[in-house]
């Protein structure tokens, strides 16, 4: 029992250490005194001051458009990557393409984003294409790398998918596209959504990429944030500080909240499966269920 | 017929993201070398061509000074070895709280459990940079942990605490430390407890069976724990740039400095590919134990 005691212990800690900067940093930005650690009182003073920043807003909306655009293109994307490494288990370069899909989770965002600015700044060369950088090489940058967690995530629930039910429909003669499409998607639909949402959440907190990839006049709101944060702490930065960790918190929510509920339907739908194999009269039932005359329904 | 096989619907699946992956991923790494080989030069793009054609004549000029200078400038071996150094210690610091955490959550009530996931998992994709800024207002001369210090009176004058190494550490722990507990969860919640039953009749001791049982099975969390930590943490560019002081030296930051103050893209890029270079065998590493993981034979 006393070991128990300590990881318990270990844990609230942990947590404690977590969230406390964070919480300290919420509480400072309704400060009213412009000495960020004099406190002077209450104050939304620096919120309402944040509107009137035009540069700022316009990073803000800059930063939303580009994580909209990475939330879609990377659950397509990463979905088939997902989809390849669970259903297909031989093709040429599969060794490649698994790594490939799990690499961008840990490469140094530095490496990263060198090497996509080197490939954007090479191809405008050769190709013309493209012609000059902003919200286009940002999102392609931040796809790529969200595509990966998104394939963690979508992964994860497809192994768990019971295959018989696919098979069945092939088996009945649906095409694998509209398997996938009627069948596949609608399963795995919660994760999908979860994965939307990371990515949503990523792309919103992500500098480095996007400082390398990013062209003159296409400031995101990270970028601006840390262009300001390196000359110290401001008032108005926790006002902003704070304003993104809410919206971050509400995305991560919304996440864990569909794969909760996925996970809640998956048991349920488990328990009534055991129910019903296990009851005795389901012979009978599903003798009736066959014999009665077809409903309008 | 030819037209037809090239569309087929599994080609296609499989084509499309492995070609994005290759065209946007992979791909930059070759230029990446390639630019590492040639020299600065005040141009648009500021390098220099390794193939040229002149008086039809093809001519390469390969420059491996970018590489010499590594070896004669200490500056670039003092940072990854920097790098290297801060990485290690914040991995073990991150794995020495994580274990503890993820074990607790792991054995904690089924309802508990999604609760205090979604509190973990909350920080994890959420603005590093915001985190770190936290952490900036704490640490200074005049913020709240050292005024906590004086006012209970263990010191009388304010401690330096930003822009240290110790306040890297700090951000680096605090910044990773859910990505080590999340690999290392989804590894305890999987063990069978009654092999620890089995160990506890036959005699062994908490301590032994948890480090003969329960510390072996969970090899694979540790090791993807680790490398999540690890390898972002060797080249993270943000938290030794906003805690770390002069005397920081990590090569992410000098990477970053190389490009964007001296705008010296073929000395960035020979540091990324050496960065590479060291990183390729935990890389390959995390990459396997993830391939396993995501096809399910774990």
């Amino acid at each position: 029992m006393r070991s128990l005691k300590f990881t318990n212990l270990m844990l609230v800690l942990g947590l404690v250490f977590i969230y406390l900067p964070m919480v300290i940093l919420v509480i400072y930005s309704f400060n009213a005194s412009r000495l960020v650690t004099v406190w002077g009182g209450w104050s939304v003073h620096w919120y309402t001051g944040l509107l009137d920043n035009a540069q700022l807003m316009g990073a803000v909306g800059r930063s939303l458009e580009i994580a909209f655009y990475t939330a879609i293109s990377s659950v397509i994307l990463g979905t088939l990557a997902a989809f390849v490494l669970t259903r297909i288990p031989r093709f040429r370069g599969r060794t490649l393409f698994g790594g490939i899909v799990t690499a961008p989770l840990v490469m140094p965002e530095v490496i990263t984003g060198l090497s996509l600015l080197l490939l954007f700044v090479s191809m405008s060369q050769f190709i013309g294409w493209p012609r000059e950088r902003g919200v286009m090489t940002i999102w392609i940058a931040h796809t790529s790398f969200c595509a990966s967690y998104v394939a963690v995530v979508v992964s994860a629930r497809l192994r768990e998918l019971d295959l018989s039910i696919e098979e069945a429909a092939m088996d009945l003669g649906a095409r694998p596209w509209k398997v996938f499409l009627l069948i596949t998607i609608p399963m795995i639909a919660p994760s999908l959504a979860a994965g939307g949402m990371m990515s949503f959440a990523l792309s919103l907190d992500d500098l480095v990429l996007a400082s390398f990839v990013s062209g003159p006049g296409s400031t995101t709101l990270p970028m601006e944030v840390f262009s300001a944060v390196r000359l110290g702490v401001k008032p108005e930065i926790n006002a902003i500080a704070s304003l993104i960790l809410l919206a971050v918190s509400l995305f991560t929510f919304l996440a864990w909240y569909f794969t909760r509920r996925a996970e809640k339907k998956r048991m349920e739908g488990l328990r009534e499966a055991m129910e019903s194999t296990t009851a005795e009269s389901i012979n009978e039932r599903d003798v009736e269920r066959f014999t009665a005359p077809p409903t309008n329904s | 017929m030819n037209l037809k096989k090239l569309f087929d619907g599994r080609r296609l699946v499989i084509g499309v993201p492995f070609v994005w992956l290759i065209l946007f991923f992979l791909l930059p790494f070759a230029i990446v070398l390639k630019i590492s080989f040639t020299l600065a030069d005040v141009a648009i793009p500021p390098y220099t061509e390794i193939l040229t054609y002149a008086d039809q004549q093809l001519d390469i000029a390969l420059n491996f000074g970018n590489y010499l200078m590594f070896t004669e400038d200490t500056l670039y071996l003092d940072a990854y070895l920097g790098s290297l150094k801060i990485a290690t210690v914040s991995t073990l610091a991150c794995l020495l709280i994580g274990y503890p955490m993820a074990y607790a959550i792991a054995r904690a009530r089924k309802d508990l459990q999604t609760v205090l996931l979604l509190l973990i998992m909350m920080p994890t994709w959420t603005a590093i940079l915001i985190r770190v800024y936290a952490w900036m207002g704490l640490l200074s001369t005049n913020g709240l942990i050292n005024e906590f210090l004086m006012g209970i009176g263990l010191i009388d004058t304010p401690l330096r605490l930003l822009n240290t190494n110790f306040a890297v550490y700090l951000g680096i722990v605090y910044s990773y430390l859910p990505f080590m507990i999340l690999p290392l969860f989804a590894n305890l919640v999987k063990h069978d407890l009654t092999l620890l039953e089995a160990a506890a009749d036959l005699g062994a001791s908490r301590f032994t069976s948890f480090w003969r049982i329960t510390v072996p099975l969970s090899k694979n969390g540790i090791i993807a724990g680790c490398m999540l930590v690890f390898i972002p943490a060797v080249g993270e560019f943000v938290i030794p740039e906003l805690l770390g002081g002069p005397e920081t030296l990590m090569i992410g930051r000098v990477l970053w400095q190389e490009f964007f103050n001296n705008r010296d893209w073929p000395v960035a890029s020979a540091l990324a590919v050496v960065m590479l270079l060291i990183l390729i065998i935990p890389i390959v590493l995390f990459n396997k134990n993830q391939a396993k993981e995501m096809e399910g034979k774990l």
